[in-house]
């Protein structure tokens, strides 16, 4: 039987990306601070590598590999395509901000490491590999935050870590409590013998590993570690940590609530009232924010509210999981989008210093327009269809009220969104201090921002082809 | 052939917002010339277009776009469309032409309108629910930017109360459309598959529920009473061809929706709701006369009359669904009269904002107590405005009275009780003649004195507009002939 082999070639593009990452730690120790770029070059090349290893893998069939702990399913190559494409715009927005700096080729090892636990944590059907993904994801990040250096730096890296440990305590405490009341941490053998085991030990296990995988996504309760951090941190670390972990931990936590006992729909119910309170929660703390990237990060954790909302359909509607996928994938382009433009222009960290940006940048004024009408899911943007597929889905799984959250947050999010493009297109203030010219170090993540908004935008369009990709089962 | 009509707008929007070296003569003949061919476009559509049976669409087109949850790219036409495709094409050839002259961002604001006409006319062609959203939605976006990019007064303001009002009344019936998609049996947005189907029908409750979430979404970009407050603002800071357009327009999509989609997919809830519908649309007929009556600033005033003119849509088609078994012939004259509203009043309101803007742009101000004897210095000016008011408050001759007259037979005919809303007609006629009295008449006063008659340009846009409302009023068999088959199919469809 091929579950109970090793098959190491199954995991390539996580073996590429780590492997890669190693590579460009060392090599870059040896590179002259003015050819750091080659480290870059190199990052780039590893990730293409990875997302066409993992494309090719989504035309084959589906497998598990060591031994029945790591499914390479749909969801694991979805999760491998997206997370490696994303890190590649992130180092497009690491190239504006870090070129040529000390700790330029340390910062792409970094994200390498993490992007390979972020896969990791997509394919684990054990416990135990969820927690090496959970480790793998979260400590390069605490590392990658705290580079940004800086006083607000330095706390949200506390902050991070911190919560971070806390939650991976949580984490490993439940996985403890689980593997004692089946005597395994495999999920076919979890499936068997949890409905026999007590329901509150596997309602306190379940929960801690929720929390572990709910404190990587950034999603209420365990949020407030990311708006510190994606005002705090570098914009390369607040890019990469609101974007490309939520890719792993969501497909994890999918996995997670699919593998459970579905008896009477208890945790699809706590999945959606965890969904409500993200949104709730984002959106009510984004509202009046004045720093861009600060929205942007309380914008994050709504948006993993939106993510939720198919986990309450897993089993129950065909829509679920492509939903979720998809939402994935186009949440993940369109908030780089965003936080690229807030790259592009690193001195204007108060959201009316965007005043009369269209007349000076009116490409980076759409990309941004593009990027915030997409998180707001304005058709025909990526999101839009995200939005569509996850509110029909939470429906068509039983949960009419959740479809209904759903539409009410995206109303209420238009908001604070509105007032930051809406000053972009306004007449220029009169002592506005003026935007930086095109070009220069900031061409980079200006042009990230583009081509970010531009996949964006074919997510939308070019739905029904994504959507037959990402159309299959998961692995049981 | 619609999909060229759709997107050639869409692509001239996108050269022009790309091409910054396009200068500004340029952009307003590019802008002028699609627009022309636009109207030519759905003039040979109409010259080609031949009664299709129920439930089907003439010049169909359909491709996959998501299949895997039952969405498709599909267009088409039928009697109940192809009128308010040819107003909207007139309408914006009307701006491009008022535009001429503009000196404010030409190549922008091209662009802006180009897009605004494309995704306007998406709307009348979409024959699924997705695409339907799609275009409805992007309507709003593009008229938030005209009204933050080129409006007056507390533009920023009203735009975004505009956005945000419109875009949760979209999202309400976003929710609508999803409840009508699982409950269709194999899922599907497809508008014509959903007809057939009427997926809701034996689920009152839930029947009920949908109809209430995608009335609510339609109501609100109508709009009526109670979900109207964002008009008034609106149409007060934007410009001349913003309002025009909104007016003529976008208020159009929200009652199109009612016959293209709540009517024909939910008929059981329609029938049972009908009752709520007509009072509705007396209410909004009733409070929107009322406070026109009311208001001192012009523009106001002709916005509180869009309210009282779509309640009188609303009530139209609120009765078609109040009986079932007899009155056949006069519910069809109902939902006649309701569609010719919808042109009639696209017309003549986008003649009656684009004259308003021509005060704004001349004196400053819409303030009706600021001018006096305007006929004097500016006669041509008044004569273009006194027609429009005369075409708005329902005289023989001209469109308006052909729909009102067409709505109060057949809504009385059904329901006798209706006729309470008559008292809209007459409030309208009254404020019209009040303000046509307060501007025009008498010695020439305030801001009047040197008042500029109308140029070329606000001319030959506004009085093809008139035109055609009173082509419409003398000849109404050129918009009846293919109205009427669509009435009656559609009221078949709703007693179903």
């Amino acid at each position: 039987m091929s579950g109970m082999q090793m098959r190491p070639e199954l995991l390539l593009p996580e073996i590429i990306v780590f492997v890669g990452g190693l590579v460009v730690l060392l090599g870059g120790s040896f590179l002259p601070r003015d050819r750091q770029w080659i480290a870059r070059v190199l990052a780039a090349a590893v990730l293409l590598g990875a997302t066409g290893a993992a494309t090719l893998a989504m035309a084959g069939s589906t497998q598990a590999a060591f031994s029945g702990t790591f499914a390479v399913d749909i969801a694991t190559n979805a999760a491998r395509v997206i997370a490696a494409f994303t890190t590649l715009l992130v180092l497009g927005v690491a190239a504006g901000e870090i070129g040529g700096s000390a700790r330029e080729s340390d910062t792409y090892a970094l994200l390498l490491f993490a992007t390979t636990g972020v896969m990791v944590l997509a394919g684990a059907t054990d416990l135990v590999v969820l927690i090496v993904g959970f480790l793998l994801a979260s400590i390069p990040l605490y590392g990658i935050v705290g580079l940004g250096g800086g006083a607000a730096g330095a706390e949200a890296a506390l902050k991070t870590y911190l919560l971070g440990a806390l939650s991976g305590i949580l984490l490993m405490l439940g996985v403890t409590v689980l593997y004692a009341l089946a005597g395994s941490t495999d999920y076919a053998a979890l499936r068997e013998a949890l409905p026999a085991a007590p329901g509150a030990a596997v309602g306190a296990g379940v929960l801690g590993v929720l929390a572990g995988l709910l404190f990587k996504a950034g999603g209420a309760p365990l949020h407030f570690w990311v708006p510190d951090a994606a005002q705090g941190a570098g914009v390369t670390a607040a890019t990469f940590l609101t974007t490309v972990p939520k890719v792993g931990a969501m497909v994890a936590v999918y996995r997670l609530v699919a593998m459970l006992p579905d008896g009477d729909g208890t945790w699809l119910l706590i999945a959606a009232l965890l969904a409500t309170a993200s949104m709730l929660l984002g959106n009510l703390a984004a509202y009046w924010q004045a720093d861009p990237r600060r929205l942007l990060g309380w914008s994050t954790v709504s948006q993993v509210g939106f993510l939720l909302v198919p986990v309450a359909a897993a089993g129950r509607s065909d829509l679920a999981l492509p939903s979720l996928l998809f939402y994935l994938a186009a949440y993940a382009v369109t908030n780089v989008a965003a936080f690229a433009v807030t790259a592009a222009l690193p001195r204007h960290r108060e959201l009316g210093s965007y005043r009369g940006l269209a007349r000076s940048r009116p490409g980076l004024a759409l990309a941004l327009l593009v990027a915030l009408l997409g998180l707001v899911g304005t058709p025909p943007l990526g999101v839009f269809v995200g939005k569509l597929t996850t509110a029909s889905a939470a429906w068509d799984g039983g949960y009419t009220w959740l479809a209904l959250m759903v539409m009410l947050n995206s109303a209420l999010s238009l908001f604070y969104y509105l007032r930051w493009f809406g000053p972009v297109f306004a007449h220029p203030a009169e002592d506005s201090p003026g935007f930086p010219p095109r070009g220069g170090t900031a061409a980079w993540p200006a042009a990230t921002a583009g081509v970010a908004a531009t996949v964006s935008l074919a997510l939308g369009i070019l739905a029904g082809l994504l959507w037959a990709a990402l159309d299959g089962p998961l692995l049981p | 052939m619609l999909s060229t009509i759709v997107f050639l707008p869409l692509a001239a929007a996108a050269v022009l917002a790309a091409v910054p070296a396009i200068r500004p003569a340029a952009a307003r003949w590019i802008w002028v010339t699609v627009s022309v061919a636009e109207l030519v476009l759905i003039g040979v559509l109409w010259a080609n277009y031949e009664t299709p049976g129920a439930n089907e669409l003439a010049f169909e087109e359909q491709m996959p776009w998501i299949p895997g949850v039952g969405s498709s790219y599909h267009v088409g036409v039928d009697g109940l469309s192809l009128p308010l495709l040819a107003m909207t094409a007139v309408v914006f050839l009307a701006c491009a032409v008022y535009a001429f002259r503009d000196n404010d961002r030409p190549r922008a604001q091209a662009a802006l309108f180009l897009f605004l006409q494309g995704v306007s006319l998406g709307v009348f062609v979409a024959a699924d629910l997705i695409l339907f959203f799609v275009f409805f939605d992007l309507s709003i976006v593009g008229m938030y930017f005209v009204i933050a990019g080129w409006g007056h007064g507390s533009s920023a303001r009203s735009a975004l109360k505009f956005f945000l009002y419109t875009f949760l009344g979209s999202l309400s019936l976003l929710l609508g459309f999803i409840g009508l998609y699982v409950a269709s049996t194999p899922h599907t947005f497809d508008i014509p598959e959903l007809v057939a189907a009427t997926p809701l029908d034996g689920n009152p409750l839930a029947g009920g529920l949908v109809l209430a979430a995608i009335l609510v979404g339609l109501a609100v970009k109508t709009p009526t009473v109670p979900f109207h407050t964002w008009l008034p603002p609106a149409h007060t800071d934007a410009p001349a061809t913003g309002s025009a357009v909104l007016a003529a327009v976008l208020l159009k999509m929200g009652t199109y929706g009612f016959v293209r989609i709540a009517m024909p997919m939910l008929p059981e809830a329609w029938r049972a709701w009908a009752w709520v519908i007509v009072a509705v649309g007396v209410v909004s007929v009733l409070y929107g006369a009322f406070v026109a009556l009311a208001q001192t600033n012009l523009k106001r005033m002709i916005a509180y009359t869009s309210v009282n003119h779509m309640g009188y849509i609303v009530l139209a088609l609120g009765a078609v669904g109040l009986v079932v078994d007899d009155a056949a012939q006069a519910r069809s004259v109902a939902v006649t009269g309701a569609v010719t509203q919808m042109v009639s009043h696209g017309l003549i309101t986008a003649a009656l904002f684009l004259l308003a803007g021509v005060m704004q742009k001349r004196a400053g101000t819409y303030d009706m107590g600021s001018y006096g004897g305007l006929a004097g210095p500016a006669p041509r000016y008044a004569a273009l405005f006194a027609i429009g008011a005369f075409a708005s408050l329902g005289l023989p001759g001209f469109s308006g009275f052909i729909a009102e007259f067409q709505i109060f037979a057949g809504s009385v005919a059904v329901a006798p009780v209706t006729a309470i809303a008559l008292l809209g007609i007459l409030v309208t006629a009254a404020l019209f003649l009040r303000a046509l009295q307060r501007v025009f008449t008498g010695p020439t006063e305030g801001r009047s004195a040197g008042f500029a008659d109308v140029r070329a340009e606000e001319l030959w846009s506004v009085v093809p507009l008139l035109g055609l409302s009173v082509l419409i009023g003398v000849l109404p068999r050129v918009l009846l002939d293919v109205l009427g088959p669509a009435s009656a199919a559609l009221v078949g469809l709703v007693g179903r």
